[in-house]
């Protein structure tokens, strides 16, 4: 919000024509991945100035983690990042474990992986599909790409159904472990999806890389610098297109990803092809990290936690963590503050989209209003963890 | 029984023309939508009518009773009269298409010069909508159709000026009469490259998918039509759908052969349409397998690679002909 | 420059304090210090990476701002708090060191009402330019209403 000060950065560009146009892009926009709203100041076609106004969807999740216990929070954490849920329910179980030392049992720390790495390929479905869908038109062959990948996501989504009876926003997590197991035949039925789903993704690729005109949308668009990367602290897939090898699974693993093998991809090029690049590349490394947590998930309870009887059941001393998980979209963090009480005294969500976000206004100016769309897709924001 | 003035014969033909165009133009959109659905591994309408067969006249209808709005701040005149303008000339394009020999409603003597000058004044239409919608996204894509109409109807007119070297001959009967014996697909290398020019560039001056940055409905919403609704917005729709109807018509005619075909001679009308169907899948199909270029990019393709290639293919048709002699006449 | 390195070096700086274990460092800043650490943090312990910028309201005690910067080349993180001291709300603004911090710190003024000195663009973020009161004060009670329904 706060759009009404005159504060847009303008690029110099030669520019003769007698006025700029300044266009309103959003909140209601085919493009605007929800609700995002984007001043644009234009000099024909070419953006000068982009002012990013966002807080459309905002809930104020910090003030309400203020005032939920610890075993209420987890399940509204799913709604900061509606479309990868499980990974910001686990950046606040981690925080809260982490400060009350809880132990959290093997098999519960595979499955965390296993749903944390499907809802990884789910996400990178949809994002491929409306970034295609904003290059291509809801009325072209981006409609057609979107169309494909929604349809494996609907299968990775029926695997969460069998999970855990919902299909978007989940509940999965709980403070000391899991709360389900997975069921009888789960384990097959996820194997032949996956098994699709990789074959499939190598159709996309034929699609799409065969595609001059995909290409020349991508190629040398929206280049981020490895330098502005870091300083504005984009993550995740972002990050690595950029040239920074910095994938938290790696760096600082938790919740036993050191027991898995996968490959973390890394670009230099920082534009949206090399954004492409490295997603297209975490679909295939996902997929690998699913068959291994499949071939080894060891046996064992799921929580280390009885289950929740009531709401002051989860004590967490005093004191003060910060717990980030590699999301889809790059590092979800969660910031606790604890005073001993069933309540945080003070949670702040560090949502990936909302830093990926603020890398916009640095890059978008010098490009044309075609490339806006492109660009903002290839960042991949979603508004509910951007505006919390 | 005296026979009736020539002026009433060619005002029924005239009507029935249009109707028939009318009716062909909303059932086509059920072809693409049920083409698309295929490619899109969907099933398309099917609710309405046995295999969604009455849901053009649904779609209609609901456009009909749709409220009309008007933007207080539009151009009122201008605005209403904008999508009647776009329309006459999309409608006006089948007045020269001989169906079969002897079945059309004006064959004139210039008849591709006729339709390659009428399918570009769509564009005035276009600009009109897009300029007096007072909205940014219109005015935007108003300048880009203009841009874009520009850069493409060069190469479509030289690509279409590769069939009527063969021929020599500028009307239309004639071309399709001279492929009587070889389709000019078929006529070795310039004929290939000639129908492949031709489908680039009517995709293109149709502002279908890769080219339609005009529409562009994920940075423009809709671009020039952002602000109609209702029957106007059909009325733009009808348009559009007609002059890409006979831009296929067109290429079929220019390079398929028209109305030959194994079969009795009545058969003829049947083969076109079926041709020209097929070059609207064609069509159908590029636009549901690529993504949207942008407009500079456009402009490059076709200044910096499809003007010169047609214009070296228009030449090399030329002294083809002179050196082989044209086939048809 | 490693961790060790790190907590050795921060020690030079004056008046700070560095806590944490491992490689997640924990430094106490004075606030008059604050934008300068954040450079030392930056130039000298190479946390090129800037994560997060916050607030904690502690009632009384009056507010605390901390950010979390990282060295991904090490790695270790650095963790770095102030307390702006009691009724005080302005204190130095790092979005001329971390460009990331800009949103960050609007975001801080929009629910802390923190004015960051030498921002270059201080405006609410998420909430309304009409919207009265900052939200995640502790005294801003949750079932406050948005002024038209008061």
């Amino acid at each position: 919000m706060a759009a009404d000060s005159t504060s847009t950065v303008v690029k110099e560009l030669d520019y003769t024509g007698a006025e700029r146009l300044s266009m309103n892009m959003g909140p209601q926009h085919p493009s605007a991945h929800g609700v995002f709203r984007a001043i644009l100041t234009l000099e024909g076609e070419t953006v000068v100035g982009v002012d990013a106004v966002i807080g459309y969807l905002h809930r104020c999740h910090e003030k309400l983690a203020e005032n939920l216990a610890y075993v209420q929070y987890p399940s509204i954490a799913s709604k900061t990042d509606y479309v990868a849920a499980m990974a910001s329910e686990l950046a606040y179980v981690m925080a809260a474990e982490r400060l009350a030392n809880f132990e959290v049992p093997k098999r519960a720390q595979y499955l965390r992986v296993l749903v944390g790495e499907l809802q990884r390929v789910a996400s990178h479905c949809l994002w491929l599909g409306t970034w295609c869908m904003d290059m291509g038109g809801a009325l072209g062959g981006g409609a057609t790409i979107f169309l494909y990948c929604i349809r494996e996501r609907e299968l990775v989504l029926d695997l969460f159904e069998s999970l855990t009876g919902a299909r978007l926003l989940y509940g999965f997590h709980q403070v000391g472990g899991v709360r389900y197991d997975v069921p009888e035949g789960w384990a097959s039925e996820c194997r032949t999806t996956v098994d699709l789903i990789e074959q499939r993704i190598l159709e996309y690729e034929e699609m799409l890389e065969g595609n001059a005109f995909f290409m020349m949308r991508t190629q040398g668009v929206g280049v981020i610098s490895r330098e502005l990367a870091l300083d504005v602290g984009i993550s995740g897939p972002l990050l690595r297109a950029s040239g920074v090898d910095c994938d938290l699974r790696r760096l600082a693993p938790y919740s036993s990803y050191e027991d898995f093998e996968f490959r973390v991809p890394v670009e230099t090029a920082g534009d949206c092809y090399a954004r492409y690049k490295v997603r297209m590349v975490e679909f295939r490394e996902s997929i690998r990290i699913v068959r291994q947590i499949l071939d080894g998930l060891p046996e064992g309870p799921i929580s280390s936690r009885p289950g929740v009887k009531s709401l002051a059941q989860v004590r967490v001393p005093k004191g003060e963590t910060y717990a980030r998980v590699e999301g889809p979209r790059g590092e979800v963090g969660c910031y606790l503050q604890a005073d001993g009480g069933p309540k945080p005294y003070r949670m702040k969500w560090r949502g990936a989209s909302f830093s990926n976000l603020a890398i916009l206004p640095h890059i978008i100016p010098g490009h044309g209003v075609a490339d806006v769309v492109a660009i903002m897709g290839s960042v991949d924001p979603v508004f509910g963890e951007v505006d919390r | 029984m005296t026979p009736l003035p020539d002026a009433v014969v060619g005002a029924i033909a005239g009507v029935a023309l249009l109707l028939t165009v009318v009716g062909l133009v909303t059932y086509v959109t059920l072809l693409e939508r049920k083409f698309a659905a295929r490619m899109q591994s969907r099933v398309g309408p099917y609710r309405v009518g046995w295999h969604g067969i009455l849901q053009p006249i649904a779609d209609a209808v609901k456009l009909m009773m749709k409220e009309d709005i008007v933007p207080r701040e539009a151009d009122r005149r201008i605005f209403n009269l904008a999508p009647v303008v776009f329309l006459v000339p999309c409608l006006l394009i089948f007045a020269t298409i001989p169906f079969a020999p002897g079945l059309g409603v004006a064959d004139l003597n210039i008849g591709i010069l006729f339709f390659l000058a009428v399918s570009s004044m769509e564009i005035v239409g276009l600009f009109m909508a897009g300029w007096s919608s007072n909205n940014k996204y219109a005015l935007i894509s108003a300048m880009r159709a203009v841009n874009q109409i520009i850069s493409y109807d060069l190469p479509f007119l030289l690509a279409a000026l590769i069939p009527v070297l063969l021929t020599g001959s500028l009307r239309l009967s004639d071309i399709a009469s001279a492929q009587s014996g070889l389709w000019f697909i078929a006529y070795p290398v310039l004929g290939q490259l000639g129908f492949l020019a031709f489908v680039i560039a009517s995709v293109a001056a149709e502002n279908r998918v890769p080219f339609d940055i005009l529409e562009a409905e994920s940075e423009l919403v809709a671009g020039f039509r952002v602000e109609y609704s209702g029957m106007k917005f059909a009325l733009i729709q009808l348009g559009e759908y007609a002059h890409v109807l006979g831009t296929s018509f067109l290429g079929a005619l220019l390079f398929l052969g028209a109305w030959a075909g194994p079969g009795p001679e009545w058969l003829g009308p049947v083969w076109f349409l079926a041709k020209a169907l097929f070059m609207f899948l064609v069509i159908t199909w590029i636009r549901w397998s690529f993504v949207r270029i942008r407009v500079d990019q456009i402009l490059q393709i076709s200044w910096k690679l499809l003007l010169p290639l047609t214009m070296l293919l228009v030449m090399a048709t030329a002294i083809a002909v002179v050196w082989r002699g044209a086939p048809g006449v | 420059m490693n961790a060790t390195e790190a907590r050795t070096r921060i020690v030079e700086f004056p008046g700070t304090v560095a806590g944490g274990d491992g490689d997640a460092i924990v430094v106490d800043v004075p606030a008059a210090q604050w934008a300068a650490f954040a450079e030392f943090a930056k130039d000298i312990l190479g946390c090129t990476y800037f994560s997060f910028l916050s607030a904690v309201d502690w009632k009384d005690e009056g507010l605390e701002v901390v950010a979390w910067v990282d060295n991904l080349d090490a790695p270790f993180s650095v963790l770095m708090k102030t307390r702006l001291g009691v009724g005080v709300t302005s204190c130095a603004s790092l979005a001329t060191v971390y460009r990331g911090a800009g949103w960050m710190e609007r975001e801080a003024f929009d629910m802390f009402g923190i004015h960051f000195e030498g921002h270059p663009d201080l405006r609410r973020i998420l909430l309304d330019d009409d919207w009265v009161g900052h939200p995640l004060l502790k005294s801003y009670a949750v079932d406050t209403p948005y002024p038209p329904y008061r």
